[in-house]
């Protein structure tokens, strides 16, 4: 179960802002489909380690090699604000 | 050849044609891009003006068969928006590697599908485009995420089409739009430059008239790719299937003779839709006389795949999803209230619904308190899963479910249950959570159980062992012959229009 504070909460972390509405809705679904997930607790999962990727791969190791890369003004393109070559974003103590 | 001659193609049958000389490549295009352009199934976000600049080399394979790309695939500076909002209008500097690949090989960029935002859904419904219309019946969903591409395929209105399953996404579309849609083992095929959603889950795979075009496009997909280290490639060439034997066996000419079928009760019996499973067991029987050995399997873990499915995809989705800040590129909504504030603003503004509820689902089971109880915990179910089909796989060759548990259902009927939707996923995730390939063939038709006029489709779904397609393809080439179900596109209206295959062993309408 998932009350009101901590949809609040959790939306914080996200950085989402939920209308009311949403706050509502996204509390009893939430807690509906972890009444779900919870199912998994029926389970003896002891010593059992954990899967983070399926594929048997330890290290994925390259060459170092220098090659060009997406240059600047293209990288840039899609950007909403661009100054002096970089990204521009409002300054992070207003607001 | 008239342009509706030409569509009526299979992409392979249409590749030899231009090979012979028969046909022209441009031609092609040009037929399909009207197609395309005609759609009215709301299946595609972009059609390009034109065909391509420059006609593909003379030995590239694939001929100038164009395909059909879902809009999560970067591509060089044509709209590549995820069905998201946050993304409208983005034109990457760069193209997928798994595109390039196939553009390489001489399958140029049709259009852009429509699909669920960030591929979360299992019905097109959470496109921020509008939902994508079943060619069956358009007051029906396509399944999704990779709803467009179904669609269009099955509509005619592209020969074949470019995918992405994380849970199901491929190959529940393609079982409710009757086609074929294959989601390779994880690693087989690139994910660089495909826009991320569950980076331990997601992988591209075809969708086709047939089990033959799978086998066509899937071998210009696969092999490691420098830019993704999580791709290890395919170990040997990816066959063309032509004699339905995975294990040919002497004094008996039956396509699976040797072959051991394993149906999971867990995911062949409770919460299957009856039309769905009778059109499954008949199949079975199908199997049988094709000289296949068929038993029930256990997969003890299945029935808690969906819960650990729903804890790690948004758990993933939460993070990789954390890049959408109005920063880079995209939508940036509140630039000129703090740092913080236009963080928030252009992801309130910028994800839909389902797209919000995961992320929080994902944050939440990561979050201090609850990462062991949730998070831990789904790991360890997928480890139990990996190990329920790793032991299947000791006795039998494949496991096969029915693909999705109904008939397409209508628009805007489970859209109000999140879970409701989620059980769409129920036979597929287990399968992505143990990184195994599946397929789904078209399996004949049903009535919904609410009764209706038009008959669906339904997917037959075969699992096999990690880098198994090659007997994969094989045995859905077996069934699919002896199932009958016409490849050519658009809906048939009956069971009248199936019949097994017969003559130059090749399916559809349209001669070789």
């Amino acid at each position: 179960m998932i009350d009101r504070e901590q949809v609040l909460h959790v939306a914080r972390l996200a950085r989402l802002q939920l209308t009311e509405d949403e706050l509502q809705r996204m509390s009893s679904e939430l807690s509906d489909v972890l009444g779900h997930i919870e199912k998994i607790d029926e389970l003896d999962l002891d010593g059992v380690p954990p899967t983070t990727h399926v594929v048997d791969v330890a290290n994925a190791l390259r060459s170092d090699d220098v090659a060009p890369s997406l240059p600047r003004e293209v990288a840039l393109e899609q950007a909403p604000a661009v100054a002096d070559g970089g990204f521009l974003v409002p300054s992070p103590q207003a607001g | 050849m008239a342009a509706t001659e030409l569509i009526e193609l299979t992409a392979a049958r249409a590749v030899a044609a231009i090979g012979r000389g028969e046909i022209d490549a441009t031609e092609l295009f040009e037929a399909y891009r009207a197609a395309a352009r005609a759609d009215d199934l709301n299946a595609y976000l972009w059609v390009p003006e034109g065909p391509p600049a420059a006609p593909p080399a003379d030995d590239a394979p694939l001929r100038g068969v164009p395909l059909a790309v879902k809009d999560r695939f970067c591509t060089q500076g044509v709209p590549s928006q995820a069905g998201s909002r946050v993304l409208e209008g983005y034109r990457p500097p760069y193209t997928a590697t798994v595109v390039a690949r196939l553009a390489q090989a001489g399958a140029p960029l049709l259009g852009k599908t429509n699909q669920d935002e960030f591929a979360m859904g299992s019905s097109n419904e959470n496109s921020a485009f509008g939902p994508v219309l079943n060619p069956w019946d358009r007051a029906r969903v396509p399944g999704g995420s990779s709803g467009g591409s179904a669609a269009a395929v099955a509509a005619g209105s592209a020969p074949w089409a470019l995918g992405t399953d994380t849970g199901g996404s491929i190959r529940q579309p393609a079982a409710l739009c009757g086609i074929v849609g294959l989601k390779p083992t994880y690693g087989a095929v690139s994910r660089y430059g495909m826009i991320a959603f569950a980076s331990s889950l997601d992988q591209a795979g075809p969708l086709t008239r047939d089990v033959h075009d799978a086998a066509l496009l899937l071998a210009h997909m696969v092999g490691r790719d420098a830019r993704d280290s999580t791709s290890v490639g395919f170990p040997g060439e990816i066959e063309l299937p032509t004699t339905g034997r995975p294990a040919p066996e002497a004094g008996d000419s039956r396509p699976l003779v040797g072959i051991r079928l394993g149906v999971p009760e867990e995911l062949a019996g409770e919460g299957i839709e009856s039309g769905v499973l009778d059109a499954f067991n008949s199949t079975l029987g199908l199997a049988e006389q094709l000289g296949a050995q068929i038993e029930t399997c256990h997969l003890p873990h299945a029935p808690h795949a969906l819960a650990a499915y729903y804890v790690l995809a948004p758990a993933e989705a939460s993070s990789n999803l954390a890049r959408y800040d109005g920063v880079r590129y995209g939508a940036c909504v509140g630039e000129g209230s703090g740092l913080a504030e236009m963080y928030t603003r252009t992801r309130s503004e910028g994800f839909g619904d389902e797209v919000k509820r995961r992320i929080m689902l994902g944050t939440y089971s990561l979050s201090s308190g609850y990462y062991d109880a949730y998070y831990g915990r789904a790991q360890r179910v997928r480890t139990k899963i990996a190990e329920d089909f790793r032991t299947a796989f000791e006795s039998f060759d494949f496991v096969v479910t029915p693909t999705a548990p109904s008939v397409a259902f209508k628009l805007g009927s489970k859209t109000d249950d999140p879970y409701e939707m989620y059980l769409n996923d129920y036979c597929t995730v287990p399968m992505s959570l143990a990184g195994i390939p599946a397929i789904s063939i078209p399996n004949g038709l049903s009535h919904p159980p609410s009764g209706g006029q038009v008959a669906l489709p339904t997917g037959f779904q075969l699992a096999g062992p990690a880098f198994s397609e090659n007997r994969l393809l094989a045995a859905a080439y077996a069934l699919e012959a002896a199932i009958g179900f016409p490849a050519a596109f658009g809906p048939r209206t009956g069971p009248a229009a199936f019949g097994p295959r017969t003559g130059d062993g090749g399916v559809g309408r349209g001669g070789r």
